[in-house]
């Protein structure tokens, strides 16, 4: 009885041992929901959610401080990814928000002043230029959260849409004729 | 006898090959006009070479091959280029893509070419070659053939498998191409084999084409390439489907055939690496069958770029089109519209009509009876795949192993319901892509944003770092005489200069910048440099055009 206590007690203690080992050596940096909700927002860091940036919205909503339709460059498509993450349940764009076409920053060549104004403003430096040397916007690397525009002195920055191209089209969902439910007859007979 | 394995499922479609199968093939007349697009293959688009105004020689470089994955292209007969331009290609979302339009001089000039000692030469060059040629395969997934070639050094190839089987209704250009030019294919064959170096070769026919057995028996007597007659059933010329009928190999989900020791190429393919190595003729033409609702169905060999429309016009179309269809009525393409151009991967036009192929009957909700699981030749649960997909559940789709399916339509061919299967399959797949190509937008952004921040965190500290430097160093020089200031002020400064004073002299002054400046070394400019610089005048002029609209728009919604 007593040998067993024991042996009950070893195994609890070197368990609870290799748990704490365990807790120390692969310790979790940061806050994983933080990290799984940041991993599904579009990471324009546009701050239309309200918020300064994507992290700091994946923050709020991991603390419950945010609703999950805030997003509006996420799209529905967002909103669902959220919704699923989170398991709570879908939820339409509020007023005024909705998403937004996928678009980039143009700078008009001609008019820039080369101000560095925009380059300071763009969240992933998708600006090329220097001071007082014309700036472009490198169309790849622009995620269209139209930072940029606000602060341009001479307005010279415009959002252009991005058209569908043989690389972004997609199949459209399949919309086909249904055949409409026969009403059985009174003649009919039954079997 | 080889014994044969089978694939999971298949069915009988009517096979509507007797229509065009039996007219010699014939050679189409030069086209009027040339269209032809820069991206006819899978990877990477090629880089256009030529510019409109040039003339250019039957066989010269269009475009060139960029990237590993990618295959150049070349002018199919000589003419001017008359504009390298956007035009719809053949494409299920019929959108635009670049292509170049030749205007044929009806000389079909040829541009300096010669025959290949491929044996005299390494084969990676071989494969450099064969990519600088355009070759891809032809059997329609045109894929560029020296990526399929290019094996890892501890790659073997134990099988190499040609694909002779054409198992799709309508289709008959292999099976012409077999008929007529069995010992051109069977000297093609011998490069793929000098570049695979199996073990064995066998060429995979299905039973209905016993004229093609024959000739391609005669033209590989004495050789050991084996022909293997198959049963017909479709779909038993899909890849993987095919060597898993030659060799009993299944290629796991997501493989590739070399990565189980097999190399599967087409007849057609073979074919043009022979008008490659024994000809120097780079890829500018393919068969073709035209068929369906026409007065003479028959194979064509026609210019890559000829325009569908006067293809079709060869045939003799019959009153009563319904629309076309690219490609055969199982896996093709549907279209209206026969301005596109042939592409590579083009291996039949279909007239339809409503008496050929009457319109689909209405889809009915699913009963789950199972009869497309048990067509399904990759062995998947098409009725719960469709369940996910109308669900938009993406991610239970790719648990079914969405990928794995090939789109072949047999599931679709079979439903009771006539629910239209693939493209519930195509919607899912490209929902998902999509999906993909945002997440890696997302990844790249945040890394891009991550980095900002750590940069602009190290030049703040940087700064203050060299500000506190500075101030040691002042306060040791402090006995000296002070000197100029660290920041320098513009000495005729005023002092109620405004902000938005300075931003219009700056404005004035890049307008004069702009003005004055001049185009300094433009002497002795390449053709290619004139065009960038064309190009590069061409882009400012649309930013501006783009920055006045916007202004407009900007004023008109300030007014209203
Ligand atoms: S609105 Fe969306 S993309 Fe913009 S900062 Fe907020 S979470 Fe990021
Ligand atoms: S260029 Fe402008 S719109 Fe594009 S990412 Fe930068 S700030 Fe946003
Ligand atoms: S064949 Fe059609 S009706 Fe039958 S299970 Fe499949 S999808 Fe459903
Ligand atoms: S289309 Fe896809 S799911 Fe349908 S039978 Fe073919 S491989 Fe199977």
């Amino acid at each position: 009885m007593i040998s067993a206590l024991w042996v009950m007690v070893g195994i609890s203690l070197l368990l609870g041992a290799v748990l704490g080992y365990s807790a120390i050596k692969f310790k979790v940096e940061g806050n994983p929901l933080v990290e799984k909700i940041d991993a599904v927002l579009p990471q324009t860091q546009c701050g239309q959610c309200g918020f300064p940036g994507c992290k700091p919205y994946a923050e709020a909503i991991a603390k419950g401080e945010a609703d999950i339709n805030k997003c509006p460059p996420g799209g529905e498509d967002g909103i669902r990814k959220l919704a699923e993450l989170l398991g709570v349940d879908y939820k339409p764009f509020g007023e005024g928000a909705g998403p937004k076409a996928k678009a980039v920053a143009f700078i008009d060549e001609q008019t820039c002043i080369g101000c560095t104004l925009c380059l300071q403003a763009c969240p992933v430096d998708a600006i090329a230029g220097a001071a007082k040397q014309m700036h472009t916007i490198i169309a790849s690397e622009c995620t269209g959260c139209e930072l940029c525009v606000a602060p341009c002195p001479v307005d010279c920055i415009s959002m252009v849409g991005l058209p569908e191209s043989i690389q972004t089209w997609k199949w459209p969902y399949p919309v086909y004729a249904l055949a409409q439910p026969q009403t059985p007859t009174r003649e009919m007979p039954k079997s | 006898m080889r014994t044969l394995d089978h694939f999971h499922g298949g069915i009988h479609p009517a096979e509507h090959k007797l229509e065009s199968s039996e007219l010699p093939s014939r050679i189409a007349p030069l086209p009027s006009l040339l269209i032809l697009p820069l991206h006819q293959h899978i990877g990477a688009g090629a880089k256009v070479q030529v510019q409109a105004g040039d003339h250019v020689l039957k066989g010269q470089l269009l475009a060139s091959a960029q990237g590993m994955v990618s295959a150049a292209i070349h002018a199919p007969t000589s003419g001017t280029v008359t504009a390298v331009q956007p035009h719809t290609v053949p494409h299920p979302s019929q959108l635009p893509g670049l292509c170049v339009h030749i205007e044929p001089d009806g000389k079909d000039q040829w541009i300096d070419h010669a025959p290949l000692e491929y044996r005299a030469i390494p084969k990676s060059e071989l494969l450099a070659k064969l990519r600088e040629a355009g070759i891809v395969g032809l059997g329609g997934a045109t894929f560029p053939t020296h990526v399929k070639y290019s094996l890892a050094t501890d790659q073997r190839i134990q099988t190499l498998v040609i694909n002779g089987a054409e198992c799709e209704p309508w289709i008959t250009t292999d099976d012409r191409l077999m008929r007529e030019r069995a010992a051109e294919i069977v000297r093609g064959i011998e490069v793929l084999r000098h570049l695979a170096e199996p073990a064995e070769t066998l060429i995979g026919i299905e039973d209905n084409k016993p004229q093609a057995i024959a000739a391609m028996r005669a033209a590989c007597a004495g050789s050991d390439i084996e022909i293997v007659t198959i049963p017909t059933l479709y779909p038993s010329g899909g890849e993987k489907q095919l060597i898993k009928i030659l060799t009993g190999k299944e290629v796991p989900s997501g493989g590739r055939p070399t990565g189980i020791g097999v190399a599967c190429s087409n007849v057609a393919t073979a074919y043009a690496i022979h008008r490659f190595v024994d000809h120097g003729e780079p890829l500018i033409s393919r068969q073709m069958t035209v068929t369906g609702n026409v007065r003479t169905p028959q194979n064509i060999e026609v210019l890559i770029g000829t325009p569908l429309e006067e293809l079709v016009r060869l045939a003799e179309p019959l009153p009563g089109a319904t629309g076309y269809i690219l490609g055969g009525p199982m896996m093709g393409v549907h279209i209206d519209d026969l301005r596109l151009p042939v592409v590579k991967g083009s291996n039949c036009i279909i007239v339809k009509s409503a008496k050929l192929f009457p319109p689909a009957e209405p889809a009915m909700p699913c009963i789950r009876c199972a009869r497309c699981a048990a067509a399904c030749p990759a062995d998947l649960q098409p009725q719960e795949l469709h369940w996910f997909s109308k669900a938009r559940d993406f991610g239970k789709t790719q648990e079914y192993s969405l990928f794995d399916c090939i789109e072949c339509g047999a599931c679709a061919y079979v439903c009771p319901s006539h629910i239209p299967l693939v493209q519930y399959f195509r919607f899912a797949k490209s929902e998902i892509w999509q999906r993909e190509r945002e997440t890696q937008a997302a990844e790249i952004a945040r890394e891009r944003h991550e980095f900002r921040m750590e940069r602009i965190e190290r030049e703040k500290r940087e700064k203050a770092e060299r500000l506190a430097l500075k101030e040691k160093a002042a306060t040791a020089a402090k006995p000296a005489a002070p000197i100029a200031a660290p920041v320098m002020i513009n000495p005729d400064a005023d002092p109620d200069d405004t902000l938005q004073m300075r931003i219009d002299a700056a404005m004035t002054r890049a307008k004069e910048q702009a003005a004055t400046a001049q185009p300094r070394n433009t002497e002795n400019l390449t053709p290619q440099q004139q065009a960038k610089v064309a190009e590069i005048e061409a882009r400012r002029a649309k930013f501006s055009e783009l920055a006045s609209n916007a202004g407009a728009d900007d004023e008109s919604s300030k007014k209203s």
